[in-house]
């Protein structure tokens, strides 16, 4: 498999120098029956990527995201392969094997994480800008009360949110500003990659789509990388310059964003396009059509056969 | 073969902070109607008040106002018209992992609402419909599934017993409230797809309430734009959505991922 | 999906907390579920039966404990094995009698508990509207009515208080708690799609609550009255203790009310109120052991086979990381 996507790397590879080098990574959860999360997984993260990681649940993408910033919680362990980091200093680190406080320092100023769900990890009895507080307190303890309140409001700023909203509770927020605010958050100490793990998921199209965009304008900004994790293609197809699927643990296709529509080469990435109705073009894998039925036919079938297979 | 029809119905939920009362307007004079052989879709985000408006024809909230009619008659009060309106009408939910209790077997799942509408039925009977609904649903072995317990189960098949139950009944209006939303992506066409063919087979009207833009089209006659508790667009499928006439429908559509415009962008 | 489903255990699902734990695959009729059968769980259940037993079978093969004896206080002996009272009652034939009384004034609460506890707190939340704002507000004031002045009232009246009495007045101030509990559960359990698509179905509201609600609520009934029980035994001991309790029979709280009368601590008479003392700490340390054996199947999370794996992991991974290569790491 990994032989399969280091030969595609070098055609579809990024021309960017990269900030993160994941290789052979492979994270298993020793519980009585050990579950591979993920198998033996190599991507390079460019400088400024977006790297869309596509797949569905149980596929070991949320795991390969912890794994990647070390936030693992046994039974879960990383069992092989390394990742790197590049920083644009010059420098590189060893991710698996930082300890203590470098990793402290590592987590959220070298690499910052979006989770899924996040606009339901606020404190519900903080105010936003308290806890935007925090993250710089602990990170940054040479700065001034004065200062870190001047940070606060452009963070807010940066991610469209009104500056008048930092003495709001989280629950005086819509969806979407509660998921802006964790986005600034993890902008706050200007990391050079982030991780997003479904962030628009549980929110509006229309939201999404503003978030996405806000997502984009940050990244030509400020030249983070982004590895956005989600389910929904199409929505990777939007925002990502290359897009990987993942599948039972392992990475099945890598490719930019065009090719990987067009000209699909995995069956399983061309079984998750097809469950993607197009909004203005054909009908694709679909029985119904309007006013007349079409018989299911083999699209059902192999629909079936798949799910009996998940 | 049965028509539903929700004529001006208006929900208003009051909210209490403290002294002060406000009205929600959960719902606000939305009128449509259900006709067998045909898919409805109502799209709408949330709080646009699509999941009040299946609450409502659930009879599990009363409308404030309006009416809900059944062939075009009112729906008497009692119980045994109550018992008379969920033969008739019933509901697909979005939640695979909620809807069925962790409790009970499939069989005991699917055997209730057959004995409670085929009352005069014997046991060896019920047992054949059970089975025969599970078959229907494509899940086979039936007689192994049947004794099964939710939490044995993938999502996409506890969606099926799902809708099995709702068939139970032999309804003629079926509500799908989000049925694949919470499926696995690579699933969630072949459960629309079944839902399709049980439709064209049975002659049900079908109301089928969804965000995603994409599948309403493909999955419907009619599309139901929902804003705010109004209707604020209607009309065949595929001029709904490419023709849009409200603003907010044409917010929508451009906010939807719509990989063909990507695709002609980027190339 | 969260990172605490699927993807954690591969493709089985996690299903929600109520599923029990204990309860077989495949069993076509329901079934309760029971709980895992740990040493937790065997230990207290044993130390339970055996009073149980105790207080059954005791009564009917000691001497008679009201005998009064002109020996006066003595140690344990061949006669007495656990010695006698300052009037020369027989301590061990006391603790039989006695063991049969807390049990019963505890079998009483639990029962009572748990009929107005439910009844209160389960239906109450079904019901809803007005039905359930009543019953919660009297399932508060009863929570704040004061248990022992109550008592002190009750026993100003009635002289010769009766073990059923006790149980009675310990049941009244006792149920509240236990019927918030319940209520908060079952307005939960009410708002869940399997519910509403039993009522979709058609179902009886009844039929409803006590097939789709009821046995999602056994686990917590039978914790609560657990609970009750032990409250009820540690109470009754109190207010006996005080001299407010069942004074005219064998309790084990009443023992320990003569003991302290006849000056057993000072007298150094340890054999009077250590047996008595013993077996409530006892009982009611068993009793909370089945209940945390209960509350493994509320919560999956509590069972110790999993602290035990979770211990396990952690000592794996520490040896994992020290046993690795330390590399020079590039700063």
């Amino acid at each position: 498999m990994s032989a399969a996507t280091q030969a595609a790397a070098p055609a579809t590879g990024t021309a960017r120098p990269p900030v993160l080098s994941i290789e052979g990574l492979s994270i298993t959860y020793q519980t009585a029956t050990p579950v591979h999360a993920v198998r033996d997984v190599s991507l390079e993260l460019g400088r400024g990527e977006v790297l869309g990681l596509a797949g569905e649940s149980g596929c070991g993408k949320s795991t390969l995201a912890y794994g990647v910033t070390r936030l693992l919680k046994p039974p879960a362990e990383v069992t092989a392969g390394s990742v790197e980091f590049h920083s644009r200093e010059g420098y590189a680190l060893d991710v698996m094997r930082m300890d203590g406080e470098e990793l402290r320092q590592f987590r959220w100023s070298k690499i910052s994480m979006v989770f899924q769900g996040a606009m339901n990890s606020l404190n519900p009895v903080k105010k936003v800008r308290d806890q935007l507080d925090d993250v710089l307190t602990t990170h940054r303890p040479g700065m001034s009360k004065a200062q870190r309140r001047t940070l606060c409001g452009e963070l807010l700023e940066r991610v469209g949110v009104d500056r008048n909203r930092l003495t709001a509770y989280p629950h005086e927020l819509s969806g979407g500003m509660r998921q802006r605010v964790m986005i600034a958050m993890a902008m706050s100490l200007d990391p050079q990659v982030m991780i997003m793990d479904e962030p628009t998921t549980a929110l509006d199209v229309v939201v999404q789509r503003e978030i996405l965009q806000e997502i984009a304008r940050l990244r030509d900004e400020l030249g983070f990388a982004v590895m956005f994790i989600t389910h929904d293609l199409p929505l990777l197809l939007e925002i990502s310059d290359r897009i990987a699927v993942m599948r039972e643990g392992r990475v099945v296709e890598l490719a930019d964003a065009l090719t990987l529509y067009t000209r699909p080469q995995h069956e399983y990435t061309r079984t998750l396009l097809s469950s993607f109705p197009s909004l203005t073009g054909e009908r694709g894998g679909f029985v119904r059509d309007g006013t007349r039925t079409v018989p299911a036919g083999a699209a059902a079938a192999r629909h079936d056969a798949e799910e009996e297979r998940a | 073969m049965t028509t539903l029809e929700m004529r001006d119905v208006t929900k208003v939920y009051k909210l209490r902070s403290g002294f002060r009362s406000a009205d929600l307007r959960a719902v606000d004079g939305v009128s449509f109607r259900l006709e067998p052989g045909r898919t409805t879709a109502l799209v709408g985000q949330s709080g646009s008040g699509k999941s009040t408006v299946a609450k409502m024809l659930m009879h599990l909230e009363r409308p404030t106002s309006g009416r809900i009619l059944v062939d075009d008659a009112p729906v008497g009060r009692g119980r045994r018209a109550e018992v008379a309106y969920r033969s008739r009408v019933q509901m697909v939910f979005q939640d695979p992992f909620g809807s069925l209790n962790p409790y009970h077997s499939v069989g005991h799942h699917l055997e209730r609402p057959v004995r409670l509408h085929h009352p005069r039925l014997g046991d060896a009977e019920v047992r054949e419909r059970v089975l025969a609904l599970l078959r229907r649903v494509r899940l086979d072995p039936a007689e192994d599934y049947a004794q099964r317990r939710p939490h044995e189960l993938s999502g996409g098949q506890r969606q099926r017993v799902a809708i099995a139950r709702a068939l139970a009944p032999e309804p003629g209006i079926l509500v799908a409230d989000e049925p694949v939303s919470m499926l696995d992506v690579s699933i969630r066409l072949g459960v629309l797809n079944l839902l399709a063919s049980l439709q064209e087979e049975d002659d049900l009207g079908v109301l089928y309430i969804t965000h995603d833009l994409a599948t309403a089209r493909h999955f419907s006659d009619e599309i139901l734009v929902m804003h705010r508790g109004t209707i604020v667009e209607r009309g065949p499928a595929d001029d709904v959505i490419l023709r849009p006439q409200h603003d907010y429908t044409k917010t929508l559509r451009a906010a939807s991922p719509d990989p063909e415009r990507r695709l002609a962008e980027l190339a | 999906m969260s990172i605490t489903s699927s993807e954690i255990v591969g493709s089985v699902d996690t299903a929600s907390v109520d599923v029990p734990a204990g309860a077989p695959p495949g069993g076509g009729r329901r079934r309760v579920p029971l709980p895992p059968l740990t040493p937790k769980l065997v230990v207290g259940l044993s130390i339970v039966v055996a009073f149980v037993l105790f207080g059954l079978l005791g009564p009917l093969v000691v001497q008679d404990p009201s005998a009064v004896d002109s020996i006066g206080m003595t140690a344990p002996s061949a006669d007495h094995l656990l010695g006698t009272t300052q009037t020369g009652q027989d301590v061990l034939a006391q603790l039989a009698y006695a063991t049969r009384g807390s049990l019963l004034i505890g079998a009483i609460v639990g029962v009572l508990t748990l009929v107005l506890s439910a009844f209160f707190g389960v239906v109450g939340a079904y019901a809803g509207g007005l039905t359930d704002e009543a019953f919660s507000l009297l399932s508060n004031v009863m929570l704040v009515i004061p248990g022992l002045p109550l008592v002190i009232v009750i026993s100003s009246y009635v002289q010769d208080k009766s073990v059923l009495l006790v149980a009675l007045v310990l049941a009244v101030t006792g149920w509240a708690g236990s019927a918030r509990v319940l209520r908060g559960f079952t307005l939960s359990v009410r708002g869940r799609d399997y519910v509403l698509a039993a009522r979709v179905a058609g179902e009886r509201p009844w039929r409803v609550l006590v097939v789709e609600i009821l046995p999602n609520l056994i686990p917590l009934l039978a914790s609560q009255v657990v609970m009750a029980v032990i409250f009820a035994i540690l109470g009754e001991a109190g207010l006996s203790f005080l001299g407010l309790g069942a004074t005219g029979s064998f309790t084990w709280g009443t023992m320990l009310y003569y003991a302290q009368n006849g000056l057993a601590l000072r007298l150094g008479a340890w054999w009077w109120f250590v047996p008595p003392g013993l077996a409530i700490a006892v009982f009611g340390a068993a009793l909370s052991l089945v209940n945390y054996s209960i509350d493994e199947i509320i919560n999956p999370k509590l069972r110790s086979q999993t602290r035990a794996e979770r211990k396990g992991w952690r000592r794996r991974a520490r040896t994992a990381t020290v046993a690795t290569d330390p590399t020079e790491v590039a700063a």
